[in-house]
């Protein structure tokens, strides 16, 4: 039977029954609750700790300031300057679509600069910031700044940048920097460029890299959800990087510049007694402050098209024909293995035919320079005279000289891109050409044609060998490192060949170079100047008119026009400058431009050195 | 249907008779006692969580001083008035459920308040109360363990509100709502067998519900069952307040040195997540404490309903004494990676929330109930 009357006591204990489950119910949860948190708190109380410790404390490498680098009287050539960028760290930000999109509504960020930001993205991985918008103004960091808290995981940050002050007129020398690459990061000690972002791309920055950079600092800091610093717990300093200073003379390298004026051409000046560089020019430049943020496109493609090729660094690794101003280091030759006494005297037609042969050499004077001995025919630069001494000498003994004046190979400069020249052998032509070497060959390597090559490096390093009188010194553009602590680190000068000869025979060639401005070849176009120059010119055929004279008044257009190279030392007695300059298309325009360049060097009091006392 | 009055008894050694002003005041000393440790507690985590505001102190004490006053107020009300109210209650508050549902104020892309002008409020709140009323008002006229047509009749009143609430959509308070109401019906006798053919039927419930909720809803579930697969979205939470609490250790980091709080690693550290930090900060001991003090409102809750005098008044306070519990529970279960992310806050610890004037005002009807008893015993 159905109960229909309540039975209050029996409620009662049925209720105190179910409650006395519930009881034991939430008993159980309960007791499920401290196993989860003792779990969490004891069992995995490290595993957490340490994952608390990731997201508070995070080790950020300091970059190093890089050393700078000065001319030999102390101009900035090389500087560091603060600018402004804006990164993003990819794990800390939910939506990097939506926030680069929140980010251009705010800030001009373009097309460039993004497909720049993923690339670098996919080489940085997630936890480390990447670089969205470099150089901010300063109204672009109150934009962001204004509207920060929307934007966790992006950050302004401050970093020193590389500036080239005097660009221009430098890069061929100090070449540039750039954001740092994969391939670059795989060369050098990856851990010591974490917070580096550039690395040096090109000449002295790329040579003497390791030195510029300096030692990477670290800090540690604590970091809040949104990635921001709130105190610096521990810092280790970076060291950075050595200051170098460079034998370069920044206003010798402006005139030399502007002397070049616009003509495609390089000029190298030297200190024969030491090898260090004066000045080291290649024109047309360009700036190398487009080079240290990543060049855009545009900017790059219309560099490398355009047509006097600014980026052909000419000073090294130009290569030209000698010339004539082979001439004295045939005439050395010649003297040397006693293939031919200074008396020696031609009667000259004008022309040279081989024993035997029906192919006639010309001289570049028609009708010949009658009488002429060894001095003469330096200082008048005659190719039928020199077209005997090579043939008499032999194409071996030729190159080897040349050689032992550096030429045909590297002369070890401290910057990478160097190019060694051409100094060439029959082994080579074979080897290279599959033909045997011809006398004819050796014939127009008499007066520096053929197959033989130079930089303009090396050709004022051979001539300031000849000023040494032997003596050559390994090019060096730094003279000396600075470190941080103010240590003076001196480049040692390297003897990198020696060639002895008498006296008599050195001052034969020397006097026959300085007698080519008092009357010879540079007679006109070098002009009379205060202090004593040997030199010798050279002109190196682009075009041949066969021996056909051009029409009256008809001028070969610029491009086919010679290419004419200078080199020199001055002064005579006490050498302190050793030059070379080459022109393209230049038209004998050379020598008046070394004019130029010798005239500042000397109008500085400093270069002007009393000659010694002869005893 | 007739009576069978209870005999008057002398007073028992548990009766009330030389018991403080509070007494007076209808108020249980051991009950407040708990309460008062309780906030007192919450005040410190609270301020550590808030950043060392004193401002947000504050306010979480005028909002606790008003939800005191609440508690006193219900206090004052018989059972029996309180079981006369039920029905009128429970209606009221359908209505407002379904006003929201029409014209209520959307915040956080859910529809939950009811715009008053000076007070905003969740109608869902009132629920919280007046189902268990209206059910144990209900269940207090019929004959018990209850038949099941009484029980049908239990589970559409639970429905109706849980549904509407469902709707709005607030996942957490629905399931709070039938929690409760659930506990209505399993304390006064719901059958077993009943309990487990219920099971069975939630259990193949699961499927149609998940069609039925919303992509954050699925997505909350679904992190939960891997946080680790969304670390900034969706897991987030989870994930920072796991090592909030992990990371605490025995002893904790020392107040107002938790790192992930203080930081902003934890969201909704002052809110929602706040028993991470009292994690963090104070480690096990202190969650342990924490829960202690818990466990001892429970403790007297459940002896207030075990010894309550009516049918209602043992349904009532039984009933609200596990609806606290579960508060607790699903809030701890949530910051502690056992139950998915579901919002709500952390009774009594949490900074704001209406539903601390509900919780304060079922402590007032515990009161009631534990200071009106008639001075006979069964």
């Amino acid at each position: 039977m159905k109960e229909l009357v309540k039975n209050h006591l029996a409620e009662k204990a049925l209720f105190q029954r179910r409650l006395w489950v519930a009881c034991v119910i939430l008993g159980l949860l309960f007791f499920a609750l401290i196993a989860r948190l003792f779990f969490l708190q004891i069992i995995e109380h490290n595993r957490y700790i340490t994952l608390s410790n990731e997201n508070q404390f995070t080790l950020l490498p300091i970059a190093p300031p890089r050393g700078l680098i000065y001319d030999r009287h102390g101009v900035l050539l090389a500087d560091n300057q603060p600018i402004f960028n804006l990164s993003l760290t990819p794990n800390k930000i939910k939506s990097l679509k939506t926030t680069i999109a929140d980010l251009q509504k705010i800030l001009p960020i373009s097309d460039e600069d993004l497909s720049y930001f993923y690339k670098q993205l996919k080489q940085n991985g997630r936890y480390n910031p990447v670089v969205l918008k470099a150089k901010l103004s300063p109204e672009d960091i109150a934009h962001f700044y204004v509207n920060q808290y929307r934007f966790p995981g992006v950050h302004v940050d401050a970093e020193l940048v590389r500036s080239y002050p005097m660009g221009n007129y430098f890069v061929s020398a100090l070449g540039y920097v750039g954001r740092i690459n994969v391939d670059e990061l795989k060369k050098v000690e990856a851990k010591n460029y974490l917070g580096s972002n550039y690395i040096g791309k090109l000449g002295i920055e790329k040579f003497y890299e390791n030195d510029l950079h300096g030692q990477v600092g670290y800090q540690q800091v604590e970091t809040d959800a949104n990635g921001q610093i709130v105190r610096v717990l521990q810092r280790m300093p970076p060291v950075a990087g050595r200051d170098l200073h460079l034998s370069i003379d920044a206003s010798l390298q402006q005139a030399a510049v502007a002397a070049l004026g616009g003509e495609k051409g390089a000029i190298v000046a030297l200190e024969p007694k030491t090898g260090r560089v004066l000045a080291l020019v290649s024109t047309p430049g360009y700036d190398p402050n487009l080079f240290v943020f990543g060049i855009s496109h545009d900017d790059y493609a219309q560099l490398r098209d355009a047509p006097d090729h600014p980026l052909y660094n000419r000073s090294i690794r130009g290569q030209y024909p000698f010339a004539s101003t082979i001439k004295p280091f045939s005439a050395l030759a010649a003297l040397y293995y006693n293939a031919v006494s200074p008396d020696w005297t031609i009667s000259d037609p004008g022309y040279y035919t081989l024993p035997n042969g029906s192919h006639t050499y010309r001289d570049w004077k028609k009708g010949g320079h009658g009488r002429v001995n060894l001095s003469r025919a330096i200082t008048i630069s005659c190719d039928t005279y020199f077209y005997q001494v090579a043939v008499i000498l032999g194409i071996t003994r030729l190159g080897d000289m040349l050689k032992a004046f550096g030429y045909g190979a590297k002369t070890g400069i401290d910057v990478d891109e160097e190019l060694p020249g051409l100094v060439p052998t029959p082994q080579w032509k074979l080897k290279t050409k599959g033909q045997p070497w011809y006398l004819g060959d050796t014939v127009v390597a008499g007066i520096g044609q053929g197959y033989m090559l130079t930089t303009p490096l090396q050709m004022a390093h051979a001539v300031s060998g000849i000023a040494n009188r032997g003596q050559l010194y390994k090019p060096s553009i730094v003279d000396y490192e600075v470190s941080r602590n103010g240590m003076k680190m001196k480049i040692p000068s390297v003897v990198s060949s020696f060639i002895s000869l008498p006296p008599d025979k050195w001052d034969l060639v020397i006097n026959a170079m300085h007698e080519v401005v008092l009357s010879g070849t540079a007679h006109y176009s070098f002009g009379v100047p205060p202090y004593s120059v040997a030199a010798k010119t050279g002109t190196g055929q682009v075009f041949s008119t066969f021996g056909k004279e051009l029409d009256k008044g008809k001028v070969l257009p610029k491009n086919l026009q010679d290419n004419s190279s200078f080199i020199a030392f001055a002064p005579v007695d006490n050498p302190q400058i050793a030059l070379a300059v080459v022109i393209e298309n230049g038209n004998h325009a050379a020598p008046g431009i070394a004019r130029q360049v010798l005239d500042a060097f000397f109008s500085e009091p400093e270069n002007v050195i009393p000659t010694p006392p002869t005893p | 249907m007739s009576y069978r009055h209870p005999p008057l008894h002398n007073v028992a050694s548990s009766a009330p008779q030389n018991r403080s002003w509070l007494y007076a005041w209808h108020l249980d000393s051991n009950l407040m006692q708990a309460l008062l440790f309780l906030m007192g507690f919450g005040l410190i985590i609270l301020y550590s969580a808030g950043n060392e505001s004193v401002h947000t102190v504050e306010g979480q004490c005028v909002r606790l001083g008003f939800a005191a006053l609440v508690l006193i107020g219900v206090a004052q009300i018989p059972p029996n008035r309180l079981k006369s109210m039920a029905p009128g209650l429970f209606f009221m508050g359908l209505l407002l459920l379904m006003a929201v549902m029409a014209t209520g104020h959307v915040g956080k892309g859910a529809r939950r308040w009811l715009d008053f002008g000076v007070i905003r409020f969740q109608p869902s709140e009132i629920m919280k109360l007046a189902l268990p009323m209206y059910l144990a008002a209900l269940l207090h006229e019929k004959i018990l363990p209850p038949p099941f047509k009484t029980i049908a009749l239990c589970f559409v009143i639970i429905l109706i509100p849980v549904g509407l609430t469902a709707l709005q959509p607030d996942l957490g308070t629905a399931l709070m709502l039938f929690l409760t109401g659930f506990c209505v019906i399993f304390l006064a006798g719901l059958p077993y067998r009943y309990l487990a053919l219920f099971s069975a039927l939630a259990a193949g419930a699961v499927p149609l519900l998940w069609h039925f909720m919303h992509a954050y809803q699925r997505q909350r579930v679904l992190t939960f069952l891997n946080p680790e697969t969304d670390p900034l979205g969706h897991g987030y939470h989870i994930i920072q307040s796991k090592i909030a609490i992990g990371s605490g250790g025995l002893f904790g980091k020392g107040w107002l040195m938790g790192t992930q709080s203080h930081l902003n690693f934890l969201p909704e550290h002052a809110t929602d997540f706040i028993f991470a930090v009292a994690g963090e900060e104070l480690g096990l001991v202190g969650a342990l404490v924490l829960l202690l003090m818990y466990v001892w409102v429970i403790w007297r809750g459940c002896r207030i309903a075990y010894t309550a005098q009516d049918t209602f008044s043992r349904l009532l306070a039984g009933s609200l004494t596990i609806a606290f519990f579960f508060n607790i529970f699903v809030n701890i279960g949530m910051v502690c990676g056992l139950l998915p992310v579901v919002g709500i806050p952390l009774p009594l610890v949490s900074y704001g929330g209406t539903s601390m004037v509900t919780l304060m005002a079922a402590f007032g009807v515990l009161m009631s109930i534990q200071t009106h008893r008639r001075l006979w015993s069964q």
